[in-house]
């Protein structure tokens, strides 16, 4: 417990977590970029064709992935609104920031796949069903945080509106989630549940697992990576940045 | 937590959760209507409006393929529990269309209760396999020309 506060606390100086921070993104991102090679050339490349499908259910190796850390992207950022409305933390509204063309990305990638998928399985680009409407909503969710951040001009306010408006879209991560089970869609059930194996043999599910961890791995290092440009942009009139820009000159 | 913070806490879940009340008493609502369509027991009972333009859906029944004339085929959807209706469609239908296969229609239901449909479309399960595992349970599928 003692170790946890005291890093919660720390978490409180970005001086702090920029410092710490540096070899954490190198490290993530090399991790992705393994992990999305050996997942894509796997899963894209070997793995065996589906019997109904044929290879187009190979874009499930981009689809699922993107469509699973779009978001759990949301739900970080919803966990940061929550930290910076309560606890007041600047790094928690820089995450928010950072957060966001991440996960606009990651959904319109989701979408589009889908589209792309839809077309020779379901015999439609798109369908207003329950699972792609809310996944629709998740885009325009991102896309409104991106552009009320830009409206308004005091950084002040632009953050806790920002915030409220991610904790509240939260409300859309359980209809994503569960829409497939309350209503009828033409979209199908989950394809990895926590509680039951996988309905596909290893050599399928395994790439794509590859695929999933590596998607999370890019989803740190980005977030790393932005967050330590957004800590000296924000900080620059600070002693220590000045500093560090002095003993670095570019 | 100090009270101020406990006090910010309370606004944000009581904001949380009452939009989250509101959202999902407008869903709860429109229940019907987000249905993406009919189960083959609406159909046959008069639940779906007649001659509206509706979607509906069910599993190819075995054996009730029947193709006509140019590209008309007709069908019969069923939920394998006693409900079952016959779908008429002229057109091209999707890669995935066979017996057992979950599809959707859109179109118009006549009076005699069969289904006039303008588009097909074939729903796919959460169930991926190499061809040569499906062989092993489930009679070899003839994609022929």
């Amino acid at each position: 417990m003692g170790v946890l506060k005291e890093f919660w606390h720390r978490l409180g100086s970005p001086r702090w977590f920029y410092a710490i921070s540096g070899p954490w993104a190198v490290a993530f991102g090399l991790l992705a970029a393994a992990l999305l090679l050996v997942g894509c050339v796997w899963g894209l490349g070997f793995a065996p064709p589906d019997y109904q499908q044929g290879n187009s259910f190979r874009i499930i190796y981009v689809h699922v992935p993107t469509a699973i850390v779009a978001q759990s992207a949301y739900m970080v950022m919803g966990a940061a609104g929550l930290i910076l409305l309560v606890w007041r933390m600047k790094l928690a509204d820089m995450a928010l920031a950072c957060i966001v063309p991440f996960g606009m990305s990651m959904t319109a990638l989701a979408l589009f796949t889908g589209a792309v998928w839809g077309k020779p399985t379901w015999g439609a680009w798109w369908v207003w069903d329950a699972r792609t409407t809310s996944m629709l909503v998740l885009l325009f969710l991102y896309i409104g945080l991106y552009a009320l951040r830009q409206a308004i001009p005091r950084e002040e306010t632009a953050s806790r509106a920002c915030a409220v408006l991610a904790v509240v879209g939260m409300i859309n991560i359980p209809i994503i989630k569960y829409s497939v089970d309350w209503w009828l869609t033409l979209h199908q059930p989950a394809t990895f549940t926590l509680t039951e194996p996988p309905s596909m043999p290893p050599e399928m599910w395994l790439p794509l697992a590859l695929n999933v961890v590596g998607v999370y791995c890019l989803f740190a290092a980005n977030l790393l990576g932005r967050l330590r440009v957004e800590i000296l942009r924000r900080e620059s009139g600070t002693s220590w940045v000045q500093q560090l820009v002095r003993s670095n000159p570019a | 937590m100090n009270p101020k913070r406990r006090a910010r806490l309370a606004t944000i879940l009581f904001l949380v959760v009452g939009a989250g009340i509101t959202v999902g008493l407008v869903l709860y609502a429109l229940n019907e209507n987000i249905n993406l369509f009919y189960p083959p027991d609406q159909i046959v009972s008069g639940a779906a409006p007649v001659d509206a333009q509706i979607r509906a859906g069910g599993m190819v029944r075995d054996g009730s393929v029947a193709r006509g004339e140019e590209l008309s085929v007709e069908f019969v959807l069923t939920d394998y529990q006693g409900s079952d209706f016959t779908v008429r469609y002229s057109g091209i239908l999707p890669d995935l269309f066979r017996e057992g296969q979950g599809i959707l229609v859109r179109g118009r239901l006549d009076a005699q209760g069969v289904f006039q449909a303008q588009e097909v479309l074939a729903k796919h399960d959460e169930n991926y396999m190499p061809p040569e595992l499906a062989g092993m349970h489930t009679a070899p599928v003839s994609d022929g020309p």
